[in-house]
């Protein structure tokens, strides 16, 4: 009710607010073996018509975060345990299961890791297109085709009218990542959360789907959550990243700021293993991948988590986990390394 | 896909030809002769009976006696039994509606609980329903139907008398009456064989409704916004429909089976019952004609499945 009396003259002030804001989440699984604390305390905004790319190594909690926003985790045995998610300032936590449907695929859109399963083999893809658009805007069967064609031309696909009619066996890998993103923008979402889009994929089509993202982006207009274990791709379409590390986020920052002047020591770590062509050429090309293994998720240790891992451990790190803190403007580090900015 | 089923067919011939050397092999090592009870009957004389064993090619080699069998076959001439007299093709066409009626009426039964029972229990898998439901369909599986059969006749017929135990053909009544006396006399055989299959299916479609839920592509159905309902219908239980029509093409044996000790139990006149008493009189030509027959609706049922398989799952092509 306030909500909507404020709407019209809060209009403005609400380009200011992010478009996605997530506060202090946590999501544990209960599982045979006891809690995993997959999320413990993760904070991430996205603004309108930007690109933010969430980083850091496998397991660390990247996927359950970004099913998260969409309560697409399985729940049992997921449990959103804290936090707000704060989609255009209503917080999402608490929507009951028919408004989460509006929201999904409608505003929020979503790319998963794995092309080859995420299609329905049954069906063909202009029917799976199809259906989204019809959920979600009331199409008839006919218009709702139409759009699928529509989408497919614009995410590039040749023979858009025809290849409708087949079904996801009849695409390539590369191409069914094009139909998945073809579906997910059909409503036209203000976010695309995109999933480690191009992981499962040959490296040349990887460059394809990422140039295609940005192009899409250019032309909608929607805000990009792109998760990824690759340092290469964060550098090529991100405009802020956020990088996580044993369910945590342990930096934020503009990508200018981050690749210039990373804080924490696993970033560091992260950048310095990315090959480089420069340095590749003159001494030994070497990756210095950071030493250790990540922390178990069942049992997190005390203080800072990447304290076994971390070359400038001291006893303060394990005494207390370091908060996430503004070192710079617009620069966010869980590291006591650093003291607080105060402007 | 036309192509595809002539095909088939064709590959059916041999496995027919197979089946039918195999038992009319048998059915000739078998001791025991349809003549035996005229033959220690003092009133035919020996040489009536020669000439009668003649006649019926009785005396002559097996493999003569298959090839002149086989060649009748083919002309559609399925001959006469040797106990009632009576064409076999005619005993059969009389006794198959009965057989075709109760088996489909059961299957129809053995779905209708099958499927909402076991996708309610995928989908909710270890909750109390899904305990209940696997605990009834284990014990529904593992009686077997002459068993359950003997049980509802004595609760429903000797104790309660609220049906009647044995199947008549022969209802004197016409109209909603006939209609009435034919659904009462049902019950039980339908529920025997529904139950059993019901049962068994069950635990197909739970398993492969639970092989589904955990795609990738249910979680893509999810993301769309659709709703819980679309999302198990439309993008689980037709997936698992495809697992679940080849285990249900490959029961059909079992289902005739069951089907014949359901007849034999309440004296259903049907062609299970035909060969039951065919096999305990010798009665050769009807034991190949009904064997022959179930091998063929076998046959039958297998290519339905292999073209509803096509038809569920456009990866699979006929070519
Ligand atoms: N359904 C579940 N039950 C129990 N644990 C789970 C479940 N889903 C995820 N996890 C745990 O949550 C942790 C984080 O997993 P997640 O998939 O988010 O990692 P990720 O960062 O996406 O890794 P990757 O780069 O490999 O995709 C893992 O330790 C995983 O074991
Ligand atoms: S808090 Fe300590 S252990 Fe953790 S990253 Fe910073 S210096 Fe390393
Ligand atoms: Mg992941």
């Amino acid at each position: 009710m306030s909500e909507a009396l404020l709407a019209p003259s809060a209009a403005p002030a609400r380009d200011t607010t992010p478009l996605l804001d997530i506060r202090g989440l946590k999501v544990h699984f209960k599982t045979d073996d006891g809690m995993v604390r997959a999320v413990d305390g993760v904070d991430i905004t996205a603004n309108r018509a930007e690109t933010v790319c969430v980083v850091g190594e496998s397991g660390c909690g990247k996927t359950v975060t970004a099913k998260t926003v969409l309560k697409l985790i399985d729940m049992p045995p997921g449990r959103i345990v804290a936090g707000e998610i704060r989609f255009e300032g209503r917080d999402l936590v608490p929507l009951p299961p028919a408004e989460m449907r509006k929201i999904r695929a409608k505003q929020i859109g979503f790319v998963f890791q794995e092309p080859m399963t995420s299609l329905n083999p049954v069906y063909t893809v202009g029917q799976q297109i199809a259906e989204t658009v019809r959920q979600h805007e009331g199409l008839s069967r006919r218009a709702a085709l139409d759009r699928a064609a529509e989408m497919l031309r614009l995410v590039n696909i040749p023979n858009p009218q025809r290849r409708v009619q087949d079904y996801p066996h009849q695409f390539s890998g590369g191409m069914r990542q094009r139909v998945m993103i073809a579906m997910a923008l059909s409503c036209n979402p203000k976010l695309l959360i995109a999933d480690e889009p191009t992981t499962a994929l040959d490296v040349t089509i990887q460059a394809q789907i990422l140039d295609l993202l940005d192009e899409m982006k250019q032309r909608l207009g929607m805000a990009v959550l792109l998760i990824t274990h690759a340092m290469g791709v964060v550098a090529e379409v991100a405009q802020r990243v956020v990088v996580m590390y044993a369910g945590k986020v342990v930096e934020e920052a503009t990508v200018e700021a981050l690749f210039a002047t990373p804080r924490h020591p696993y970033t560091q770590g992260l950048i310095r293993s990315i090959p480089r062509i420069d340095r590749a050429a003159s001494v030994h090309a070497r990756l210095e991948a950071i030493p250790g293994t990540v922390p178990s998720l069942l049992n997190p240790p005390v203080g800072c988590r990447f304290a076994a891992r971390c070359r400038h451990a001291m006893p303060d790190c394990v005494a207390a986990e370091p908060p996430l803190r503004e070192v710079a403007p617009g620069h966010k580090v869980a590291c006591i390394l650093y003291p607080e900015h105060r402007p | 896909m036309t192509n595809y089923v002539v095909r088939r067919l064709l590959i059916a011939i041999p496995s027919l030809l197979g089946i039918s050397v195999i038992l009319f092999t048998v059915l000739a090592l078998a001791p025991g002769d349809p003549f035996e009870e005229l033959a220690t009957n003092p009133a035919i004389p020996p040489d009536v009976r020669a000439a009668l064993r003649a006649s019926l090619g009785l005396d002559d080699p097996v493999w003569t006696r298959y090839f002149s069998w086989l060649t009748a076959m083919l002309r559609g001439d399925w001959g006469y039994s040797f106990v009632s007299r009576v064409n076999v093709d005619q005993l059969i066409l009389a006794r198959l509606p009965t057989t075709l009626a109760i088996i489909g009426a059961s299957q129809v039964l053995a779905l209708a609980i099958a499927l909402p029972v076991g996708v309610m229990a995928a989908t909710r898998p270890y909750s109390v329903f899904d305990q209940v439901a696997n605990t009834l369909a284990f014990i529904g599986f593992s009686l077997p139907t002459f068993f359950t059969g003997l049980l509802l006749i004595l609760l429903f017929s000797i104790t309660l008398d609220w049906l009647p135990f044995v199947y008549r053909a022969d209802l004197t009544s016409t109209g909603w009456t006939w209609w009435g006396e034919q659904i009462r006399q049902s019950i039980m055989p339908v529920a025997v064989l529904g139950l059993f299959q019901g049962a068994a299916w069950t635990r197909f479609v739970r398993s492969a409704v639970l092989d589904v839920i955990r795609l990738d592509h249910v979680t893509t159905a999810r993301a769309k916004g659709l709703p819980e309902g679309s999302v198990t219908l439309r993008h689980v239980v037709r997936n698992a429909l495809i697992p679940v029509v080849t285990l249900v093409a490959l029961q059909m044996p079992t289902v005739f089976g069951g089907a014949i000790v359901t007849e034999q139990i309440f004296r259903v006149p049907g062609i299970g019952s035909l060969l039951i008493s065919a096999i305990l009189a010798n009665d050769t030509p009807v034991i190949m004609a009904v064997t022959f027959v179930f091998a063929g609706l076998v046959i039958f049922f297998n290519l339905l499945a292999d073209v509803i398989y096509g038809w569920l799952d456009p990866r699979i092509s006929y070519s």
